[in-house]
């Protein structure tokens, strides 16, 4: 026995060894060397994320996906998809399964600071909303007093909801329910009088009802969610790749860099547009990628605006317009810092 | 009016009587027998009987019709939306099923290599018929191809050798859940067997060790063991071993199902009468021998029931991987909800993954019925 508990001692140490030298190596490195960029998305959010008929991940944060491994490996088809729920997501980030989650996932003080994680931007500015049939009269949360509500379990939505029913001091029955689609079908059979998550999944929801029209989304937004990609603690250089390859996006859709246009606009003498696509300066080499980093990660996508309108936009089923997502210069709040 | 064949040659008097005792049997008459009678008996037996059967009848006339006219009657089954769907019928819409019928079955398989999923499928069924029934013809030399079988599914499906490697991560759909649930199957009785001998054995050893394995695993939810499986593992083994992850949940899935097995099966040792132990020490059996052929094949036989139980359960445990980011028939089906053109037909999506479900699973029970029968000399 005591030969054995020796054995075991030996490997405890030497996985512990290993898994710290596993600490030390950085995730672009781990990227670079596998190929392939493990992101970890939603397992089904219309518009965010979802497959078509191929297999194909589709969606704003699938895309997302694509236009960082086009800026760190070259080709945005070098994504491997790792779908996760709500409550698993976190828990393969920090394992080293996935490099990144982008899984409109809520930044929080809490997740930012105790669960370690590194939110790098917010790319999409959400807010919990409610939705409610005509018929029964409410056009106020606040005269939600004794509802029964479809709440999706192990959320942020959830306690949003406790804290606004308490402040106001008014009462709800919860309906705890695990999924968007659960959810929707509860609340079309009536059993809850309204369903409560991220305005934009009520949009996205209530656009697949029959008669659309006896729905009413209230005015009233109860929260803040920014949702963002996500990294891991402790690996400022691969946070600072994610981090800009978005910002890239966003300064794309000041400086008119679409997909099309990137390599005509890389030529043109507007000097932030240069830096920004690689044609002056050096910025892709101080990021530890190569020139073209950004170019390329724009022509994989297109910019902001492009992902935006081709999954979420007016002209789409989900049907949303920029409104906090729109590009600061037209009032919304997506700003990227100077590319200098 | 009829006789049956087997009657004895009749033996008639002049004026066309039988002879005492010779009168062929008559059937039973219409009163208590036949179709009518049936009916009076079971369902109109009583007052209580005939209450309940009148509200069947009419909650089956109620739904039934409904029923037909959603699954069939009113259904769509051509589109390329839900749109398409509900432009030409208000029931269900089975366009969406047929749409992503292939990544239902192969998950993200590349679409030009699927036909290696179907070889193996097939192969599958080649290497079930042996193991399952024992008329097989040369069942010796089949039952050498079964045991093979594992290694040239693997082969077929992963690649190597001159096929084109397929990572694990592209597995999905039904192919998971069979590749899961096949492999847990076949592993689990053997794993599971030997559990449960070592739990009744007389080297303490051997016994404590059996007896934490089995302890352990039933009180750990299979979740956990796929979650362990997915991300705890990565946290010891030494970065650089890629340990597929694929592998490591069709081992978590083995070792629950064993446990699990592994009590059913001493719950069949143990119903084994002390003296047929006795009788086969007696014989001079060693114990491996007395354990082949007189225990095992007794107590397997009263296990069936509770074998193939496990074996249901952890068939449909297998849409748990989930957990562990992998999509199975019904997590694709999730996904491929999420797309805007199709959203909102879940009813659909459930009711097929349902009957893929029932198929199996029903098949299943059905055999384990026949084999019971077969098996069943006790009289």
């Amino acid at each position: 026995m005591k030969k054995l508990s020796y054995a075991l001692a030996a490997v405890a140490v030497a996985a512990l060894t290993f898994s710290s030298q596993a600490a030390k190596a950085g995730t672009l490195e781990d990227v670079k060397a596998r190929g392939v960029l493990n992101c970890i998305v939603n397992t089904g959010l219309p518009g965010f994320s979802y497959t078509d008929k191929s297999g194909r991940w589709k969606g704003f944060d699938a895309d997302m996906c694509r236009s960082v491994a086009a800026a760190v490996l070259g080709d945005g088809e070098k994504v491997k998809y790792i779908p996760a729920t709500g409550k698993t997501r976190f828990t393969l980030l920090n394992s080293k399964e996935g490099d990144v989650i982008f899984r409109n996932t809520t930044w929080t003080f809490v997740r930012d600071v105790d669960v370690k994680l590194n939110f790098i931007h917010t790319t999409y500015y959400d807010g919990q909303g409610f939705i409610i049939r005509k018929s029964k009269g409410v056009k106020h949360a606040k005269e939600l007093d004794g509802a029964t509500v479809c709440i999706q379990t192990g959320t942020t939505t959830e306690l949003n909801l406790a804290d606004y029913f308490r402040a106001n001091k008014i009462t709800y029955k919860p309906v705890p329910i695990e999924s968007n689609e659960e959810a929707r079908k509860n609340y079309l059979a009536d059993r809850c009088d309204t369903y409560t998550t991220d305005a934009s999944g009520l949009a996205a929801t209530r656009a697949t009802f029959d008669n659309s029209g006896d729905h009413l989304i209230l005015p009233e937004i109860i929260s803040k969610e920014p949702l963002g990609p996500v990294v891991r603690h402790g690996d400022d250089q691969w946070a600072d790749i994610v981090r800009w390859t978005v910002y890239a996006l966003i300064a794309g859709e000041e400086h008119g860099v679409t997909a099309a246009n990137a390599d005509a606009m890389a030529s043109k003498k507007n000097p932030a547009t240069a830096r920004l696509l690689g044609s002056e300066g050096t910025l892709g080499t101080m990021i530890g990628l190569d020139k073209d980093w950004a170019k390329r990660a724009i022509k994989s996508q297109g910019n902001y605006a492009e992902i935006f309108e081709r999954n979420l936009g007016t002209k789409t089923n989900i049907g949303l317009a920029r409104g906090l997502n729109a590009h600061y210069k037209n009032g919304g709040l997506q700003y990227s810092p100077p590319f200098r | 009016m009829t006789l049956s064949k087997t009657e004895k040659p009749l033996t008639v008097t002049e004026d066309g009587g039988y002879l005492p005792g010779t009168h062929p049997d008559l059937p039973p008459p219409a009163s208590v027998h036949g179709p009518v009678h049936w009916i009076q008996y079971n369902l109109f037996g009583s007052v209580t009987n005939t209450a309940l059967t009148l509200l069947t009848i009419y909650f089956l006339y109620t739904v039934i019709p409904q029923l037909v006219d959603w699954i069939y009657l009113d259904a769509a089954f051509e589109g390329e939306s839900r749109k398409d769907c509900r432009a030409v019928a208000n029931g269900a819409c089975w366009a969406f099923i047929g749409n992503r019928l292939s990544l239902f079955i192969y998950g993200f398989y590349p679409e030009a290599e699927r036909w290696r999923v179907d070889l193996t499928f097939v192969l599958l069924i080649l290497a079930l018929v042996p193991v399952l029934y024992d008329g097989t013809p040369q069942r010796g030399k089949a039952l050498i191809y079964s045991c093979l079988y594992p290694l040239i599914a693997a082969f077929f499906l992963v690649g190597g050798f001159g096929l084109e490697r397929v990572p694990t991560d592209q597995f999905g759909g039904l192919m998971l859940n069979i590749i899961i649930g096949v492999t847990g199957i076949a592993f689990s009785l053997p794993i599971g067997i030997l559990l449960a001998l070592g739990r009744q054995s007389h080297l303490p050893i051997v016994r404590i060790l059996c007896v934490s394995f089995i302890e352990f695993i039933r009180g750990v939810p299979l979740i956990t063991l796929f979650f362990v499986a997915a991300v705890m593992l990565s946290y010891f083994v030494p970065p650089g071993t890629n340990f597929d992850l694929l592998v490591r949940i069709l081992i978590m899935g083995t070792l629950f199902a064993s446990g699990y097995m592994a009590e059913v099966i001493r719950g069949g040792l143990q119903a084994i009468p002390k003296g047929q132990y006795e009788a086969a020490d007696a014989m001079g059996l060693k114990y491996w021998q007395s354990m082949r052929k007189v225990i095992l094949p007794q107590a397997l036989k009263i296990s069936i029931p509770g074998i193939v139980n496990t074996f249901i359960g952890l068939y449909k445990d297998t849409t748990l991987v989930i957990v562990i980011g992998r999509l199975d028939i019904l997590g694709i089906g999730n996904s491929s909800l999420a797309d805007s053109k199709w959203q909102g037909l879940s009813t659909e999506v459930y009711v097929f993954v349902a009957i893929f479900f029932f198929i199996s699973c029903f098949s299943m029970s059905r055999y384990s019925l026949w084999l019971e029968k077969k098996l069943h000399t006790g009289h």
